[in-house]
């Protein structure tokens, strides 16, 4: 009836669990308690929920991008800690059961649901407000892919309390993750977890792709496209051509998991470097999908803070077209111990080297935008400048890995821990906050308090040093990564001060989340509230429309004259939201709760797959196609704005624009 | 594409602006492709790891095959007359073409199926070999998209029972779904090609 579940599969006996239990249960209890209180379930449902307008699902990929940043973190600091502790006669406090899983929870996590939910919901927040567009291509998808996110998410956090979750790594490399070394749920609920998530992703791919192709407003010819929108629009095809090639490569470990197949197992003919291969042909264009967005935040933010037009927008272009393409022709260098020759290997970190070239194209971009302008140090900017400090460190360290063979000598080793964190970290985090500093008076219509928030990058900054540098030396040392236990007294003290970094980091994430707390507390000061819409005197189209936008984004469609319309209107006289102009009524996509019942069916496919409940695998596997037919029944889909709402919404901005050019 | 819509007079017949679907789906079966080809890749990587198990020139028979292939080559003819109908606006039509169409697709599933159960029965089943795992993940995830398909030609068949013209967003799913039934055609071509003959030669 229930499977391979039982009443032993609670870990009760690891106080760690237990004591997170509690915590999760009290926590999750005052806020439904909260919710309930204030009677706030119905307005949760209709306008959060079941919506399809992408500013409310862009805010909610925010926050569970910052959850499973929470719950990412708590992994990290946990290892920090365990390594700190865990030397010579010390065996810290986390059997190696337990740390393994830590450290595969926490590679997973912060890739897939803080990093690719961060990114989608910039991706949704910004593109169709640059573009002119009303909404994105598929409303209804975009709610989809949101909640199969949040339900793979919610998949992988269910693993903490019932079972455990998979101990072979981010990646599940065989043929370790195979059955016969990894005969728990572990791995079974990591396929599932990355494959529902990958739904959500490919559609949001599918959906952005099409939406900047199709949606711009007249008169936006590809290079009058903003670079954010250029950097989604790379990302976006890069989702498309990789998470495919994850969706197999996962897939197929997954057939030798349940059906015994032999794509990878020790026996039978499987071929294990062949999952390497496939998991890396998509892993490696997946970091450039995580960075090249953050690229793109950053052209945003060095212009519009140093009072210039970006520097060389056309060479930026191209940089983020040829680093989608070189992407994909890297993967290689993943692995050069497997033995692939000379040739191939010197392809591979040739090949890698060159991508440091529109990189550095980009970097130089970003310096001549600042030379010579008017900079204004915003806390955008703190995390814009240290992030080019960082990320060419990180870029440089990879250049170091590239050569063959140096990797030989540092492959595995605490140094590649080291580089890809200095790239993610100082390239991926960075950038998203930057851009969550940037966009959130758009979004909530008030700024975010700028002192909490320089205090929050200062804490990061340092942090990050804090806890890598001290990897870079013990890497150097010959400390291979995912060791629970050393003995060696030469690395202790640089695993002491990693843990230092790990606390000052842990302080940045407290100053960030004390600046939301008291961004909300003084939204009402007039200093902080974004009347106009344009806080940061801004360039492109998102700046024209009232924050919060309205929901149907643009009562007239702007038409694009120039790069940086917005600006270009502005300084000739020219009204970009053309107030005043005859109103028509807006044809605008309805809320449903299909997309959100058809990601609960999902998860409980997950979730009995995991534990080979197969009648309730087929009941989440029938939910699921039930509520796909029932969409493609639906047809009250859409809804008319009539010309009179839309005046007076319009009206009203205008109002208060005036009296604030007034003042 | 809402900022072409113009004022809504009267409730309907509203003046229609061009629908990203059909290009939208075509970009989500493109990615479809993508994972046909790593599939066809894992093949071409494993389609000699017999393990001392049979190879594919003693499994595969030519006859099934033969009409397996022709049952779905004829199944996109009919669809294509289908399309044609719906142009028309026949609904009657359409509804008999798909009814074709998807008694056609079911043969092929029929058939295929059959010949997995012959070769389990046989103990050449997917855990004995990479070869045939790979065989038999390939050939089967090309067989699960055709019986998705079958289960859309029923949802569109019921969804037109009753009606008589075809509106925009009809017209959008029925072209979606001939998309999907060519390019599985497409895809049957290379798994015959690569997968069976390539084998039995």
């Amino acid at each position: 009836m229930l499977g391979r579940l039982s009443l032993s599969a609670i870990p009760l006996d690891v106080p760690i669990l237990v004591g997170t239990f509690i915590g999760v249960v009290i926590v999750g209890v005052a806020v439904l308690g909260l919710i309930t209180y204030y009677g706030k379930w119905g307005y949760l449902w209709k306008e959060w929920f079941t919506s399809v307008d992408h500013k409310r699902l862009a805010v909610m990929y925010i926050i569970l991008a910052l959850v499973a940043l929470f719950r990412g973190f708590a992994d990290a600091i946990m290892m920090r800690t365990q390594l700190a502790l865990a030397y010579a006669g010390n065996p810290g406090y986390l059997p190696p059961h337990h740390y393994d899983q830590i450290f595969s929870a926490h590679g997973t996590i912060m890739i897939f649901f803080l990093a690719m939910a961060f990114m989608t919901g910039l991706f949704n927040f910004i593109v169709p407000l640059q573009i002119g567009a009303r909404d994105v291509a598929f409303p209804f998808l975009n709610n989809l892919s949101f909640w199969m996110t949040a339900v793979a998410f919610i998949l992988v956090n269910v693993s903490l309390f019932i079972g455990e979750f998979s101990q072979c790594g981010w990646l599940a490399y065989p043929p370790l993750s195979e059955n016969q070394f990894s005969p728990g749920v572990g791995v079974d609920y990591y396929i599932w977890a990355v494959q529902i998530s990958g739904v959500g992703t490919l559609l949001t791919g599918v959906n952005f792709f099409v939406t900047i192709v199709k949606m711009r407003a007249p008169g936006m010819t590809w290079m009058k496209m903003p670079v954010f929108t250029w950097t989604a629009f790379c990302a976006s095809i890069l989702i498309m051509v990789a998470f495919p090639v994850l969706t197999v490569a996962v897939g197929l470990l997954g057939m030798d998991r349940y059906f015994g197949m032999h794509f990878f197992t020790n026996d039978g003919g499987g071929n294990q470097m062949m999952y390497l291969n496939l998991i890396w042909a998509w892993g490696h264009p997946e970091v450039y999908i995580l960075v090249i967005p953050a690229f793109g935040v950053f052209s945003e933010v060095v212009p519009a803070f140093s009072g210039k037009p970006l520097f060389g927008y056309s060479t930026m272009v191209y940089a983020t077209c040829s680093i989608m393409v070189l992407s994909f022709l890297v993967w290689v260098h993943h692995f050069f111990t497997m033995g692939a020759g000379p040739d191939v290997n010197a392809f591979f970190g040739i090949a890698t080297m060159i991508i440091s070239i529109p990189t550095g194209v980009k970097l130089f971009n970003w310096l001549f935008t600042m030379y010579k302008g008017r900079i204004q140090f915003h806390a955008c900017m703190y995390w814009a400048v240290g992030f080019m400090i960082t990320f060419t460190i990180g870029g440089m360290t990879g250049v170091m890995l590239a050569i063959p063979g140096a990797d030989f000598v540092l492959h595995n080793s605490l140094f590649l821990i080291a580089h890809f964190h200095n790239t993610i970290i100082g390239g991926v985090y960075f950038g998203y906050i930057c851009g969550m500093n940037f966009w959130f008076p758009k979004v909530m219509g008030f700024k975010l308090d700028e002192t909490w928030g320089k205090r929050a990058f200062w804490f990061w900054f340092v942090g990050f040093y804090c806890a890598f540098v001290p990897l870079y030396i013990v890497g150097f040392e010959g400390m291979t990564r995912r060791l629970n236990h050393y003995d060696n007294p030469a690395w202790h003290p640089w695993l002491l001060v990693a843990e230092v970094g790990a606390v000052l980091v842990m302080l940045g994430i407290a100053c960030q989340l004390t600046q939301l707390y008291v961004s909300i507390r003084d939204r009402n000061l007039p200093q902080n509230r974004d009347v106009t819409g344009d806080p940061w005197n801004g360039r492109t189209l998102e700046w024209s429309t009232s924050s919060p936008p309205p929901v149907y984004n643009f009562a007239i469609v702007p038409h694009v004259h120039e790069l940086d319309t917005f600006m270009h209107d502005k300084e000739n006289g020219i009204d970009t939201r053309q107030a005043g102009a005859q109103y028509e009524a807006i044809h605008m996509p309805k809320n449903t709760s299909l997309g959100l019942a058809c990601a609960v069916f999902a998860l409980i496919f997950g979730f009995a797959a995991v534990w080979y409940i197969w009648w309730l695998a087929a009941v989440g596997l029938v939910g699921v196609i039930g509520t796909v037919i029932a969409r493609s029944a639906d047809k009250d889909i859409d809804y008319y704005i009539p010309a009179e709402e839309v005046a007076r919404i319009e009206n009203e901005h205008t109002r208060k624009l005036m009296a604030q050019a007034a003042e | 594409m809402a900022q072409n819509t113009t004022v809504q007079t009267a409730g309907h017949d509203e003046h229609h602006h061009e629908s990203p679907v059909v290009f939208g789906f075509w970009v989500y079966l493109m990615t479809d492709c993508i994972i046909f080809g790593t599939l066809f890749a894992a093949f071409a990587v494993l389609h000699n790891q017999f393990n001392g198990g049979p190879t594919g020139h003693e499994l595969f028979e030519f006859g099934g095959l033969g009409l397996e292939t022709a049952l779905l080559l004829v199944s996109s003819i009919t669809y294509g007359f289908g399309m044609i109908a719906a142009h028309k606006s026949q609904v009657s039509k359409v509804i008999l073409w798909l009814g074709l169409t998807f008694l056609l697709g079911l043969g092929f599933v029929g058939l295929e199926l059959r010949e997995f159960a012959h070769m389990i029965a046989e103990g050449a089943g997917p855990d004995r070999s990479a070869f045939l795992s790979a065989f038999f993940t390939l050939v089967s995830t090309h067989g699960l998209h055709v019986t998705c398909g079958l289960i859309w030609i029923v949802t569109l068949i019921v969804q037109l029972m009753g009606t008589t013209e075809i509106p925009e967003r009809m017209m959008n799913k029925l072209t979606c779904l001939s998309l999907f039934w060519h390019f599985l055609d497409i895809v049957w071509i290379c798994v015959f090609t690569y997968v069976y003959l390539a084998s039995m030669i």
